[in-house]
């Protein structure tokens, strides 16, 4: 008998030591909590976040005595972690970086501070200043600010200005999806070792769903209409990825299944494509020192069809955590990291194409700034013009351009995707990878009719 | 922890020296496992806990954007995870790309043990390069075979196949594009360029270790090149054969950065790891993700089991032999 209850207490002792181990690691995983003067900020790992990293201590908490601890993880990863400690409401971390695509819904269940009073409503940080298509698409259904942006994007048609005047190719400022195709035909076959278009085939609700959703927008589709109806084999949406999977095929870039931004990036890079539809955010990539394309390329707005704009709307924003015991420090970092004066002190240390713009109207005023990036009118003019609330023909139930705004589309996207990108590599048919697309979205769409 | 300290006092003698002689003997056999209790309650800590919490979220409806609908679920995850044809098809991939990278690993491993085996010039300088995939890290070595080797537009395989054309004088040469028109066996390739060379390491060692006594007898006796191969150079080599595939399959069967990297779970690749990464991190479900986990390691004891089971039934028939 002895034994036994021997290997019961060990057992037991075990689990009781492991239990308080785990819990240790449940409160000390993270950073250090700090005093009343030192804010957490959980945030993704861009370049424009490590520019800010590297300048906080300097600048930052030396003007304002408050300590700043990054945690900075890639994009995937860093989800996944503001999903859990915002979540819980754990308060861990009082800063994240979120995008457009979560703001709404973080804000809807409640995981939010709103900024209108503690960043907004500050006399120097300017509001007004930050381009309207933000603010709208960072509001909460209840009217409150949820985000401010730090930097961000629309879609533009990038295309080789010299091969366009050597084939006497003209690219119009607003193209439609019809004259891309054809300029797309024309430079293949002018061009015997380059593709027209480079477009992405990845699969990833942000990948090829990024272009092709703006795509269904503007050929008249839309994921779900306004009563909450699956739209996903309906023939407009059907007609547009018909038509973005077709010209991929006829005149895309090599391998296009599986690329990506990345990818087409270097395409555009090496000159194996001439035109690209993407973020306009690559441009400041192709327009650096070292790239052997700076000054050689074109920006026009993003293609359509029905509608009158197609440009998406991406944002990179600081949302502050409802249970943050330290409001006040945050909005204060908020206000600085999204600032004016953040954007100067970056053009100052680091130069003008690092600064995080795209967010505010006075930086595409800026001289220098307009040198850097010669893409800034094409930018400006798409960011103005973004409407989230209403991208397509028709109403929609939720917010959003190149995406749905509601927290199932990360899954739907990326499963649709998946066929989308074997249509593209000719292993299935438009019809049944969206019919197969369709009984998802239905699913997710019967929960909300509910 | 109390209770423990006090079983292991010595207690009034009430017997004779026999149960003193018990007691001293459990002493020493309890000095003789303390130190191990660190490593136990590591490993318990580090490898089963996270299982028995996983368990447990598997019966959780738990998605991380919905934090007001949490609650005990049944086994309705279980239900999901078998219904859905997306994971039914990730598991036959997830075989499929580990037997086949085991298997045509071996045989490549198997092949070039062989001629490493072989005393020439160099054979050091050799050896180390042939090991040099295997310390690749595995995203990196993904990179390459899609960037590297695979792209189509600047890949190796295709400026080796445009270069060769053009020493003929063509300006069409064929342009292949593997991971669209192969996906499979594209990762299938990149994993067995990695795992060659462990596979060659693992049957290098058993080479050396061969009797020289009993191929020389061989010898005498007559047998050729393929005799000594086939009735004693394979035979001794099984035991390593064994332990490569089934090393190989364990790490294989959780293979995330060939599938992730060359072709983000598109075209049917989608392996069991890569799907419950998406239904973990995209989806937000843990508790299907967790459910995911637990069919995962639940099929991989029943694999390994019969494996097992079918290994050592060998091992009898040729002892008995």
């Amino acid at each position: 008998m002895q034994p036994k209850t021997r290997f019961t207490a060990v057992a037991a002792s075990v689990i009781t030591l492991s239990v308080s181990l785990t819990g240790c690691a449940g409160a000390g995983g993270g950073p250090a909590q700090g005093g009343k003067d030192s804010i957490n900020v959980l945030m993704v790992n861009n370049p424009q976040m490590l520019d800010l990293q590297k300048l906080t201590a300097e600048h930052f908490t030396k003007e304002t005595g408050i300590t700043v601890n990054f945690t900075v993880m890639p994009e995937n990863d860093v989800r996944a972690k503001i999903t859990q400690d915002f979540s819980w409401q754990s308060g861990q971390y009082d800063v994240a970086s979120l995008s457009n695509y979560e703001i709404p819904f973080f804000a809807e269940n409640g995981w939010l501070a709103p900024l209108d009073e503690s960043v907004a409503g500050r006399a120097d940080f300017d509001q007004d200043d930050i381009l309207p298509a933000y603010t709208e698409s960072l509001t909460g259904t209840d009217g409150h600010l949820y985000g401010e942006p730090f930097y961000g994007e629309s879609s533009l048609t990038i295309y080789r200005k010299d091969l366009f005047e050597k084939h006497g190719l003209k690219m119009p400022d607003n193209p439609t999806w019809d004259e891309v195709a054809e300029l797309a035909e024309k430079i293949d076959e002018g061009e015997p070792d380059m593709k027209g278009i480079c477009l992405r085939g990845q699969p990833g609700w942000g990948q090829v769903f990024s272009p092709l959703t703006s795509v269904v927008n503007t050929f008249g589709g839309t994921w779900f209409d306004k009563d909450w109806n699956a739209q996903v084999n309906s023939p407009e949406f059907t007609q547009a990825v018909t038509f973005y999977t077709d010209l991929l095929r006829e005149h895309g870039e090599a391998g296009a299944a599986q690329a990506g931004f990345a990818e087409c990036l270097n395409n555009m890079v090496q000159s194996n494509t001439a035109m690209w539809y993407d973020a306009s955010s690559a441009g400041s990539i192709l327009e650096a020192d070292d790239s052997p394309v700076k000054g050689k390329l074109g920006y026009a707005q993003a293609p359509v069809k029905e509608t009158e704009h197609a440009g998406w709307l991406w944002t990179w924003s600081w949302g502050v955590q409802a249970a943050s015991e330290k409001q006040d420090a945050a909005s204060e970092f908020v206000a600085w990291a999204s600032s004016k004066e953040y954007e100067n002190l970056v053009a100052d240390e680091l130069g003008w194409a690092s600064v995080p713009a795209g967010k505010r109207s006075s930086t595409y005023e800026q001289p220098e700034y307009q040198k850097a990036a010669p893409f800034f009118d094409a930018e400006r003019e798409a960011i103005l013009n973004a409407d989230p609330k209403n991208p397509g023909v028709q109403e929609r139930p939720y917010v959003g351009i190149q995406f749905a705004g509601i927290p199932e589309f990360a899954d739907l996207g990326t499963f649709v995707s998946e066929d989308v990108s074997a249509v593209i590599a000719g292993k299935t048919s438009v019809e049944k990878a969206l019919d197969k697309g369709q009984k998802r979205a239905e699913r997710i769409a019967a929960t909300y009719r509910d | 922890m109390s209770y423990v300290s006090t079983a292991m006092k010595p207690k009034p003698t009430l017997g004779g020296p026999g149960t003193d002689q018990r007691k001293k003997s459990r002493a020493a056999a309890w000095a003789r496992r303390a130190p191990l209790l660190p490593a136990l309650i590591f490993v318990i800590i580090t490898t089963q806990l996270p299982f028995a919490v996983t368990l447990v979220i598997s019966f959780f409806n738990w998605n991380s954007l919905r934090p007001n609908d949490r609650g005990f679920a049944g086994l309705s995850n279980y239900i999901q995870v078998f219904a859905d044809p997306g994971l039914r098809h990730a598991v036959w991939v997830t075989i499929l790309l580990t037997a086949s990278v085991v298997l045509i690993s071996l045989v490549t491993g198997l092949l070039i043990a062989l001629l490493l085996n072989q005393k020439f010039f160099g054979r050091g300088l050799v050896r180390t390069l042939l090991i040099a995939p295997f310390l690749v890290v595995p995203v990196a070595a993904a990179l390459i075979w899609k960037h590297a080797i695979l792209n189509p537009v600047y890949g190796l395989i295709n400026g080796i196949l445009t270069g060769i054309w053009e020493l003929f004088g063509s300006q069409n040469p064929p342009q292949m594009d593997l991971l669209t028109d192969q996906p499979l066996a594209a990762i299938i390739a990149s994993l067995v360029w990695q795992w060659t060379p462990f596979m060659m390491l693992i049957l290098l060692a058993g080479l050396q270790s061969r009797p020289a006594d009993a191929i020389e007898a061989a010898q005498m006796d007559g047998a050729n090149a393929w005799h000594v191969f086939r009735y004693i150079t394979l035979p001794h080599l099984r035991q390593y054969l064994e332990l490569g595939g089934l090393l190989g399959a364990i790490y294989i069967v959780q293979n995330f950065d060939a599938v992730f990297t060359l072709t983000s779970g598109g075209l049917g690749t989608s392996n069991l790891p890569y799907a419950v990464y998406k239904t973990f991190y995209i989806a937000n479900e843990y508790g299907v993700a967790s459910a995911a986990g637990v069919v995962t390691v639940a099929g991989s004891l029943i694999v390994a089991t019969f494996a097992l089971r079918t290994v050592f039934s060998i091992f009898k028939k040729e002892a008995a032999r």
